[in-house]
């Protein structure tokens, strides 16, 4: 059911354009926005997901035979900066964020809407600096972290092009975080306790206090980085009298919270999704948010188990280690609780749910991996292998990607009013699944075995998995091709939803799919139990 | 309780809803300064690791001259308090008081830039000569710079504050609320980098 809307009423949306072409404007409203934040992340997904087939095509032999080695690591570079900064964090903090948290704190929209849309409109141009930056003089060499001194002595125009880029990133990212931090804590609905928000608002809130509080750290570095670019200081130059581990620690002070900023918003949505599938409340609520805000204490003082071979002294490798083990706790109670939340439910087996178990699959393996990295021996003989490769991205494909995909089967219906197709959507699922797992299950042993990351070229006697690898990379870029078709089929042509196709309890079902333009007709519901499912109406609070 | 555009928007669009919210502007900026102070957190601890760990070469200048720091120590105090003064006076609409005291507050921090502008030009080193100078410059640019727009920002308030009933007013003290506490915070910051670049 769509609610046409009185032109007389939204004096202020009449000046803005109608339709499709709302997307292209510097719009207020936080449903377009996130639509925007998602496409926009989607295309960029694409790009960066060509440079990941470009990779593994060339890794498909031993020798550097499909571009040349710079080119090489100019494009494990863009693939890691696309795929983090414009794809992953995003869409999964500021596509679902900007349309779901409104709808969860019962508001009409964002706490600052223009900054919010003006968080979004950073993001084009910087994405597109970022990818054009190759076609000056080469793009940035450095990988995703930008060391020095490699960033020092690599070509400079890309890598200031790419300082640029992620700066106007991070400040995008700062602006969405405040925004999220001021909703969630100011904009709830009179009546709503914190205690009865839907988990993603917990994620969320924990993501963007990780954000307000590292990115400015990740900022005021790529700042001193460039003046060692530009201005031929010393800072991160061992040359100049500098001193290239404080880069390290002040790198990974923001990018190992990113991890978590990539990763918690995926853990709320999962949250979201579980209950509604499977028919039952979400199990263990506040432990729930203790284990979220658990991670964000944590996380934040765990950055250098990145470092163990830069000459840390052992007091703290084992602070560090200690640290990081102990993040699997709360880590291990949100995963027994999505368990628990499956068992004895009357489950649905649809293409949200599938994605949504794929998640948890390979996010558990990707989990034990990662306590695996934390301890200093097995570290030291794995750094910079195809291992620590293979465990990234378990967390961050098998386990953030998953969950994009997962939100978008579950929420399409809320955004658009038509269903996607559940055919379509279980194939894109079963390809999804066994690329990814062929891609980088064979990596694991890759980088046991001593096969470093980021070179072209490596031992023949890894060719074979390598190659099996390569073959799961290709599966996955296939995989696109089914969900492609789906959205745009469905789009045009899809079955009707209806307001609630899922039967959910969540605010944002309560109102009409598509929403109308300030989210409720009247007041918004007061919902005290978002997950009170299994209970008759009337028992419900 | 003021209303945003956002609500007012709200009010006019359903009229049988009259919603308004608090105002939060003051949170979204405090969020905003401490983002803003965790930059500044990463380069002092960035400066406390080079003093802790790099040694100077021989021969790198090491002692600062104390007396121009330690007067924009003062004049950027001084400032916060003649900045509050210009609050109270706004609130008991006396706007041409208020205005005088917030001119005050930016010729202090023309005076501070000027200082700092004077040390850069009669210290014994350049951005590049050492990883100490270098830091030196970048911490205290840096500080400068927000120096610069605060002054800006109080100067675009003095001027909206000319009129009685115009943008400042005792009912719409935001605008200067919110400059004040980034006044405050670029004090706080400056303290706190005085002492551990010049004292320490």
């Amino acid at each position: 059911m769509t609610i046409s809307i009185d032109p007389q009423k939204t004096n202020n949306e009449s000046l803005q354009p109608k339709g499709w072409l709302r997307y292209f404007s510097f719009s207020l409203d936080h449903k377009v926005i996130g639509i925007q934040y998602l496409v926009c992340g989607f295309l960029f997904y694409l790009i960066g997901g060509s440079l990941a087939s470009a990779i593994r095509i060339e890794l498909a032999s031993p020798m550097s035979d499909f571009m040349p080695r710079d080119v090489y690591n100019q494009v494990l570079t863009l693939h890691g900066t696309i795929m983090i900064f414009l794809w992953i964090v995003p869409v999964v903090n500021g596509a679902f964020g900007n349309y779901l948290i409104p709808f969860y704190v019962g508001a009409r929209d964002m706490a600052f809407p223009r900054l919010n849309a003006v968080a979004f409109w950073l993001i084009p141009p910087s994405g597109l600096m970022l990818v054009a930056s190759y076609f000056v003089e080469g793009a940035a060499q450095a990988g995703w972290t930008a060391y020095p001194p490699l960033s020092i002595t690599t070509p400079q125009s890309g890598q200031i092009i790419w300082i640029l880029s992620v700066l106007l990133l991070g400040g995008s990212s700062i602006f969405g975080g405040i925004n999220f931090i001021a909703t969630i804590i100011k904009l709830r609905r009179p009546g709503l306790k914190l205690m009865q928000l839907p988990m993603y608002c917990w994620a969320m809130l924990g993501t963007s206090l990780l954000v307000v509080l590292s990115t400015p750290v990740l900022a005021g570095t790529l700042i001193l980085l460039s003046f060692d670019i530009i201005a031929n200081t010393g800072f991160f130059n061992p040359v100049l009298g500098g001193n290239v581990v404080v880069y390290q620690h002040l790198f990974w002070f923001y990018s190992h919270p990113a991890v978590y900023i990539m990763v918690l918003p995926a853990f709320g949505l999962v949250s979201e999704i579980l209950p509604v599938h499977a028919r039952k409340p979400l199990f263990g609520y506040t432990t729930m948010v203790f284990s979220i805000m658990g991670i964000v204490v944590l996380g934040l003082v765990v950055w250098a188990h990145h470092m163990f071979t830069s000459g840390t002294p052992p007091w703290m490798r084992l602070f560090f280690t200690i640290a990081t083990a102990f993040i699997a706790v709360p880590t291990g109670i949100k995963f027994f609780n999505w368990v628990a939340t499956l068992w004895g439910g009357k489950i649905s087996i649809n293409s949200a749910m599938l994605f949504s178990c794929g998640f948890i699959i390979n996010f558990v393996f990707g989990g034990i991996t990662g306590v695996a990295l934390a301890q200093v021996p097995f570290d030291i003989h794995v750094h910079d292998t195809y291992f620590v490769v293979a465990h990234f991205h378990y967390i961050v494909y098998g386990g953030t990607v998953f969950i994009i995909f997962s939100s978008i089967y579950h929420w399409f219906p809320k955004v658009t009013g038509k269903m996607l197709n559940e055919k379509l959507g279980i194939l894109h699922f079963i390809i999804t699944f066994i690329g990814f797992n062929l891609c980088f299950a064979p990596q694991h042993w890759l980088g046991l075995n001593g096969m470093p990351r980021r070179v072209a070229e490596y031992d023949p006697q890894f060719q074979f998995v390598n190659q099996i690898s390569s073959l799961g990379a290709l599966l996955m870029a296939i995989s696109t091709i089914p969900f492609l078709i789906n959205v745009f089929l469905s789009v045009r042509n899809g079955k009707d939803s209806g307001d609630n196709p899922w039967n959910a309890l969540t605010p944002e079902w309560l109102t009409s799919s598509p929403p109308p333009v300030e989210n409720w007709e009247g007041e918004a519901p007061l919902v005290e139990e978002p997950y009170g499912y299994g209970k008759e109406i009337s028992e419900r609070k | 309780m003021t209303t945003l555009d956002s609500s007012k928007e709200i009010q006019k669009n359903n009229s049988e809803v009259n919603e308004t919210h608090e105002d939060f502007r003051m949170f979204g900026l405090i969020t905003f300064l401490i983002a803003d102070g965790m930059t500044f957190a990463g380069f002092f601890a960035a400066y406390l690791t080079y003093k802790a760990v790099n040694p100077l070469p021989d021969g790198a200048i090491y002692e600062l001259e104390l007396p121009i720091p330690t007067l924009n120590t003062i004049l950027l105090l001084v400032s916060s308090a003649t900045f509050h003064k210009a609050g109270k006076a706004l609130l008991k609409d006396k706007n041409s008081e208020s205005q005088k005291w917030l001119l005050f507050t930016a010729f202090l921090g023309i005076i501070f830039l000027i200082c700092q502008l004077f040390e850069y030009f009669h210290l014994p080193f350049g951005l590049t000569d050492n990883l100490f100078a270098s830091t030196f410059y970048a911490l205290t640019g840096f500080h400068g710079l927000h120096v610069t727009l605060g002054t800006l920002m109080i100067l675009i308030i003095a001027w909206q504050s000319r009129i009685k009933g115009g943008r400042l007013t005792s009912q719409n003290m935001f605008p200067l609320e919110a400059v004040e506490l980034y006044w405050h915070f670029v004090d706080g910051i400056w303290v706190i980098l005085f002492i551990i670049l010049y004292l320490l």
